[in-house]
């Protein structure tokens, strides 16, 4: 493999992963906007990111999908896509050429997500992980205590509305699945962003709470007591006028420093993340036994030079992949 | 602690005044005031008093565990405060740090042992932090492992805080005050007169404080009365009242204070609602030729007599802190009362009376009182504005008088309580300007933390040159002035030109350039340029500048030698 302007590239398999411009052929991780571009010729991913990939890049790409653990040949490379836990349909990619395997994690977490399929451990020689929170500070709750947060958040003023910021995939159906898990049976209503994802994961039979898109709202029907999510982008927008004073919060692995949510100025944060914490990014790294590890995305210097003095695992700045 | 705590956290996830003061009126109209003193005294950043220092309480995790420093340093610097820092790795070590052993000091094994019994607020300010920063580094460090082992995680923040003394929640001491009074049914301005006096966290305070209201305030020893503070002008809100409603003085750059002699003494106050009496001790001798019960609201400045001009602020600072002001220093410092207003005459309280009565008994009293050095009394020379076109002829001169600019108050205008719009405004004098490089960067903490915003600024060195090439020297330092959307786009340059890092300071390559404004600039031996300024701020982002055209060490030179600067 080796790095191009267009990002990640195999050779072997004339296949770029997760391309940042248009390219011949691209693998696709998973359908988050930093990791799918429209414009590529040929798209190879999960089956279960088949629906969400296209609302995002149109209905008409050249989109082959492969289920998780089908093996596929590329020209000398034989492909696999393997669960990462991220969001639905995301994956890590494994390609191997004459023997040797690499393995690219994409976005990956280790904790319990009830709207997506479990992570799944994959031996190689080479990995490519991310470090998007890799710092010792960040440090997961599982989702369902956090679930619990976020009810007794919503359910101790019933006298405004509750809206609660996250990105409107993934972040936000796990959070209706991590309310449902917990047993909770309200509505919930949903910004537009919110809705059009939220479908794919219907028809995907993940179990989340019931929900109606604001929109869908009779304009004289009082919103105090129900918990609206949003993508953080709505935050400060017009679109916040429809609730009168509502209290706000964010739901992302950022909310861990308290001076991150001061800064976005939101009340409340809930830490709930869909990467690996830092734990999560040092077990995927040692499981899966690689020689060679390359590390991208955020924190990546903390990453590597923790893995080489500490683990004696020798890692390396992606960027620095010739 | 643990219902400080909740408190805390409640207040802590509103941004509403309303429900904020709502949740202080709970706490307090509940609260047992041996705590309640404690909880006010933190609200009001009294007691921020440092138990032990965030480095310290970082190094004793740090030993405690197999964890490289080098790891530590990066979390800290990306949280940007270490009371935050230990809080979020303390789950992620506590496991290394369980086979301690036991406390060999009983004494403080006993107070570590109640611990587990959630004792109450006071206990901790008063019985074991204080027996803790007392410790010697093994006992603090053992401990601190205990109580960390032994305190629910979720107040470690809390906790933390109270021990490194860096304790703020984004509470206006406006909405504390209103909170009070709400609870205690009084009006704000009650509340405030107490506050004047010193923070004193006992029950007896905050009995005093919570009190019903008098009928009648008569004897008020020392305590001041709340300053009445002047906003930044709003000329169009001005121009449209007659000229002559109004009062024009200097305004000077000094220590605001009241000059309070009644039968218990003399007392100096400062704004920031500090005694000062130490560090002004000929002001003190002066007050006392003054009438029993007169109190006096001025200004504290240091003065050259034979140039008739406020000597640099730096000679206050020297005063400020001092436990004992010797004779060098009085002289080389002299310092003078400019009288701005009457409060109190032979106990009478005038601040009711409109501003012009009280100008005149002031005037009076200055011939009343015989008064050994009296030039250490000045009454602040005003006049009534003639018209508004004369405004801006004054605020041209008064930079060379020394003044920072005019202060504008209304004749007919009570003495109030806080800053109150509408009756006293101050109009400053435009800052003195240059443009500037930036060198250094580090992140702010609280509010903004992790975001780059504290900046360093240089200036060209064109007379020491290293091979012919001119050398940037640092000049000030400066952490307001940009706008969210530029403090972003800002900080990601930072990250993206980082030359090297020194712990928590990046040196960024010397491209960017901003305008700086400050009030004042002198020589200083303490700075590598020589030169320190007063209030430095970045004006505006110079993006049509770039480094090589940013201002020379002499333009700063230079200014030292307009009205305001001060070359001596
Ligand atoms: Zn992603
Ligand atoms: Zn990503």
């Amino acid at each position: 493999m080796e790095l191009t302007d267009s990002g990640l590239y195999c050779r072997r398999a004339d296949a770029w992963i997760d391309p940042h411009r248009p390219v011949r052929r691209a693998l696709i991780t998973h359908a988050h906007a930093d990791h799918a571009k429209a414009g590529c010729e040929e798209y190879w991913a999960t089956t279960n990111s088949a629906g969400i990939l296209r609302q995002r890049l149109g209905q008409n790409i050249n989109l082959q999908t492969l289920a998780y653990g089908e093996q596929h040949r590329i020209g000398a490379a034989t492909l696999s896509f393997h669960s990462a836990g991220h969001v639905l349909g995301s994956a890590q990619i494994r390609v191997e050429v004459d023997g040797e395997v690499w393995v690219v994690t994409g976005d990956y977490k280790r904790s319990a997500d009830p709207s997506c399929s479990a992570f799944e451990p994959v031996s190689c020689d080479v990995l490519i992980t991310e470090a998007t929170f890799a710092l010792p500070i960040y440090r997961w709750l599982d989702g369902a205590a956090i679930a619990h947060d976020i009810c007794n958040w919503w359910k101790s003023d019933t006298t405004r509305p509750s809206l609660l910021f996250c990105y409107a995939f993934g972040k936000a159906q796990r959070i209706l699945a991590e309310l449902a898990a917990i047993g909770l049976d309200d509505e919930v209503l949903l910004h537009g962003a919110v809705e059009t994802v939220t479908r794919h994961y219907r028809s995907a039979k993940v179990a989340m709470l019931p929900s109606r898109p604001v929109s869908e709202v009779a304009k004289n029907e009082s919103l105090a007591g129900r918990l609206v999510l949003a993508p953080p982008s709505a935050h400060r927008s017009s679109w916040m006028r429809r609730f009168q004073s509502p209290q706000t919060g964010f739901a992302s692995g950022w909310m861990a420093v308290r001076g991150a949510r001061r800064r976005r100025g939101y009340e409340r944060g809930f830490v709930l993340s869909d990467h690996a914490d830092w734990q999560g990014l040092i077990q995927t790294v040692k499981e899966s036994k690689a020689k060679k590890v390359f590390v991208t995305h955020g924190q990546n210097d903390v990453l590597v030079r923790y893995l080489k003095e500490v683990e004696g695992i020798d890692a390396t700045p992606l960027s620095e992949l010739s | 602690m643990e219902t400080f705590g909740e408190l805390i956290d409640c207040l802590d996830g509103t941004s509403s005044s309303l429900r904020k003061v709502e949740l202080l009126k709970h706490y307090l109209v509940a609260v047992d005031p041996k705590d309640g003193c404690w909880a006010l005294a933190l609200l009001l950043g009294e007691r921020r008093r440092r138990m032990l220092t965030g480095r310290r309480l970082r190094e004793i995790l740090q030993e405690s565990v197999a964890f490289p420093e080098w790891l530590f340093n990066e979390c800290h610097s990306h949280v940007g405060d270490s009371a935050e820092t230990i809080c979020l790795l303390w789950p992620q070590l506590k496991d290394q740090c369980l086979q301690r052993p036991e406390l060999k000091d009983p004494q403080l094994r006993e107070l570590l042992a109640a611990v587990a019994n959630k004792p109450a607020l006071h206990w901790w300010m008063e019985t074991l932090l204080p027996s803790l920063a007392r410790s010697s580094p093994t006992q603090q460090q053992e401990a601190m492992l205990s109580i960390w082992a032994t305190v629910p995680e979720e107040h470690h923040w809390l906790l933390n805080k109270l021990i490194t003394g860096g304790f703020r929640i984004g509470v206006a001491r406006g909405l504390v005050v209103k909170a009070i009074a709400a609870a205690f049914s009084l009006r704000n301005t009650d509340v405030l007169e107490r506050l004047m006096g010193e923070v004193e966290p006992s029950a007896e305070w905050f009995d005093q404080l919570t009190a019903p209201a008098k009928q009648t305030r008569r004897d008020r020893g020392a305590v001041p009365y709340p300053f009445f503070l002047a906003s930044p002008v709003q000329l169009e809100r001005m121009v449209c009242t007659p000229a002559e409603d109004w009062w024009v003085e200097w305004k000077w750059d000094g220590i605001r204070g009241q000059l309070i002699h009644r039968k218990e003494g003399v007392f100096l106050w400062s704004r920031g609602e500090e005694l000062v009496n130490v560090s002004f001790p000929e002001l003190v001798t002066m007050a006392k030729a003054l009438p029993v019960n007169t109190v006096l609201d001025g200004e504290v400045i240091c003065w050259e007599r034979d140039q008739c001009r406020p000597l640099p602020f730096s000679n206050l600072q020297r005063r400020i802190g001092r436990k004992h002001v010797g004779a060098k220093i009085r002289q080389e410092c002299p310092v003078q009362f400019i009288a701005y207003d009457l409060l109190e005459q032979e106990g009478k309280d005038l601040r009711a009376h409109p501003l012009v009565q009280r100008l005149t008994a002031l005037n009076a009293l200055n011939s009343v009182a015989d008064i050994e050095e009296s030039w250490r009394l000045q009454r602040s020379a005003g006049h009534r504005l003639e018209s508004w076109d004369h405004l801006a002829q004054l605020r041209t001169i008064a930079g060379e008088g020394g003044a920072e600019g005019l202060m504008l108050k209304q004749l007919s205008s009570p003495y109030l309580a806080g800053r109150q719009r509408g009756h006293w405004w101050k109009y400053k004098l435009d800052p003195m300007r240059l443009d500037a490089v930036l060198i250094y960067a580090q992140a702010g903490s609280g509010r903004r933390a992790n975001l780059f915003t504290d900046y360093t600024f240089a200036l060209w060195d064109c007379r020491a040159t290293d091979n012919n090439k001119p050398k940037l020297v640092t000049f000030a330092k400066a952490y307001s002035g940009l706008g969210d959307a530029e403090i972003l786009t800002l900080d990601r340059w930072i990250r993206s030109h980082t030359r090297e890092r020194f712990g928590p300071t990046r040196v960024v390559e010397p491209e960017l350039v901003f305008e700086l404004g400050f009030e004042g600039i002198q020589p200083s031996k303490r700075h590598k340029c020589g030169l320190a300024v007063r209030f430095p701020r970045i004006l505006r982002w110079r993006h049509d500048r770039t480094a090589q055209s940013a201002d020379c060490l002499e333009s700063a030179e230079q200014l030292l030698n307009s009205p305001r600067g001060e070359r001596r």
